[in-house]
């Protein structure tokens, strides 16, 4: 099987804006909002997330952050180097905060579950919420949903899913690749 | 990616410069951690170490205790004052004893020279050096290069002096290993009588006159006179006159500074004898590095932890 394309650069971008309005719905102008993104990949959502939504609703007030869960996976001991970290910018209070993770693709839950323990080191938020750009549903070892979704697929564990951004990789797009293929 | 090349830290000079840089990256991602609200990580919560000291140390013991907790690891303490070891029982013994309790890993401080590198050939866990009688002291040497890479953004090409007695100093071995790979200049500076002969083959320079050697630095580390060390103990000194000479002649104070006419990173890697080695004006001065040297020790005992630890 040939690396499907799941989302081409035109879906991408509308996912995008409708993330963005779901969370207006949900969040109002954000003031008591505060958007982090996980490490690595997550950022590139949150950015992409962060510049629509200044455009939409007319100011640069939104608080955005960068969790880096790398301390505080349960599988270091499980790979033959242990992973190294990215670098954690959080610099305000959580507390009573409404947060909302950002990732890039939400597959077992287990970077989610670190991303939770990590980003209650840093205070306690009123609320916290996931979003995903692609959800592999049916794949979770742990009971963890997102909350706002790009789209969702349906894979099995030998594949693999890989989001695109133009910042980095040239050009937005989210690819499925089966598992003979790299 | 790749991981470190070594199993154990044993010595600097085992290391390849990428390790190095590895253990600096890593050790930066835990600096942040432990300047957070919660300093501590679950990273190492099935992981229990054991730290051997047969010999007295107090920073390197609490620092690395620290990390260990930081990391969430479950840490066993032993000092060999008060142990089994009085009673005649070998190395080895004593550490398979405490490993057939089940530790992954093992932190050492031992007098003679070798020690760590003797365990590790003979137990089933990872060692780490904290130091082996003369030989060397690769924490110290990390964290020292890591705070010089702090303060001035890089080691490469800087020019780094070590003052002080190079002869039984462990931290200046270890010192000159690290700094070298890292791409810096080392250069040395004591009486001749605690400058060990052909050292210049390690690739660094001698210098016998502090002035000289203050006015070609932008970095100098003030190692402390182990008197413990010399045959004669506290009150015969054999290798040089009197501590009021070696004060008078290799002793840092603001007078000397400022006849060097720049500023100068100082660095110590602790116990400080003030007025001995150093004053206390410039050891508490605004050119000191000296407390950064002891938090950034933390950050990268931590590092060294995670990285073998992870290792398969």
């Amino acid at each position: 099987m040939n690396p499907v394309t799941i989302l081409n650069s035109t879906e991408f971008e509308l996912t995008i804006n409708r993330l963005c309005y779901q969370l207006i719905e949900d969040h109002d102008d954000l003031s008591n909002a505060a958007l982090i993104g996980l490490q690595p990949r997550g950022i590139y959502l949150l950015a992409r997330i962060e510049k629509v939504l200044k455009k939409i609703l007319g100011h640069d007030d939104i608080l955005t952050g960068h969790l880096d869960i790398t301390f505080h996976r349960d599988d270091i001991r499980r790979h033959d180097v242990p992973p190294s970290p990215s670098s954690t910018d959080l610099d305000f209070d959580l507390e009573g905060k409404n947060v909302v993770l950002v990732d890039d693709v939400l597959f077992t839950g287990r970077t989610t579950r670190a991303g939770l323990e990590a980003l209650l080191h840093f205070g306690r938020p009123d609320k916290v919420q996931l979003m995903c750009m692609i959800d592999r549903r049916f794949s979770r070892h742990l009971p963890i949903q997102p909350d706002y979704i790009g789209r969702w697929v349906d894979t099995i564990a030998s594949e693999r899913v890989e989001v695109r951004w133009k910042e980095i990789d040239g050009q937005d797009k989210v690819i499925l690749y089966s598992d003979k293929e790299k | 990616m790749s991981g470190l090349s070594v199993d154990h830290l044993l010595g600097i000079k085992d290391l390849k410069a990428s390790d190095i840089e590895l253990i600096f990256s890593t050790a930066d991602g835990f600096k942040e951690v432990i300047n957070r609200p919660i300093r501590k990580v679950p990273s190492l919560r099935d992981t229990t170490v054991a730290n051997l000291f047969f010999e007295n140390s107090t920073r390197t013991k609490l620092s690395f205790e620290l990390a260990e907790k930081r990391l969430s690891a479950d840490v066993l303490n032993f000092s060999s004052s008060g142990s089994s070891v009085k009673k005649g029982e070998t190395l080895v013994d004593t550490v398979n004893n405490i490993l057939a309790m089940k530790v992954d890993m093992v932190v050492m401080r031992h007098p003679d020279p070798g020690a760590a590198v003797f365990l590790a050939r003979n137990v089933k866990a990872k060692v780490i050096n904290a130091g082996d009688g003369t030989h060397e002291h690769p924490t110290q040497a990390l964290l020292d290069a890591y705070s010089i890479r702090e303060r001035l953004g890089s080691v490469k090409g800087k020019k780094v002096l070590i003052v002080g007695d190079i002869m039984h100093s462990r931290v200046a071995l270890s010192n000159i290993h690290c700094l070298k790979k890292l791409g810096a200049q080392v250069m040395l500076c004591g009486p001749t009588t605690l400058i060990p002969k052909h050292i210049e083959s390690l690739g660094v320079k001698v210098e016998t006159d502090l002035l000289k050697a203050l006015k070609w630095c932008d970095v100098v580390n003030m190692l402390r006179i182990q008197l413990e060390r010399q045959k004669g103990g506290q009150e015969q000194f054999n290798l040089f006159p009197s501590l009021r000479e070696y004060t008078m002649l290799f002793g840092l104070n603001k007078e000397v500074l400022d006849r060097v006419g720049k500023e100068i990173v100082i660095m110590h890697p602790g116990p400080i004898n003030r007025g001995v080695e150093i004053s206390s004006e410039v050891a508490d001065g605004a050119n000191s590095i000296i407390l950064d040297q002891v938090e950034n020790g933390v950050a990268v005992r931590m590092a060294v932890l995670y990285l073998l630890a992870g290792r398969q």
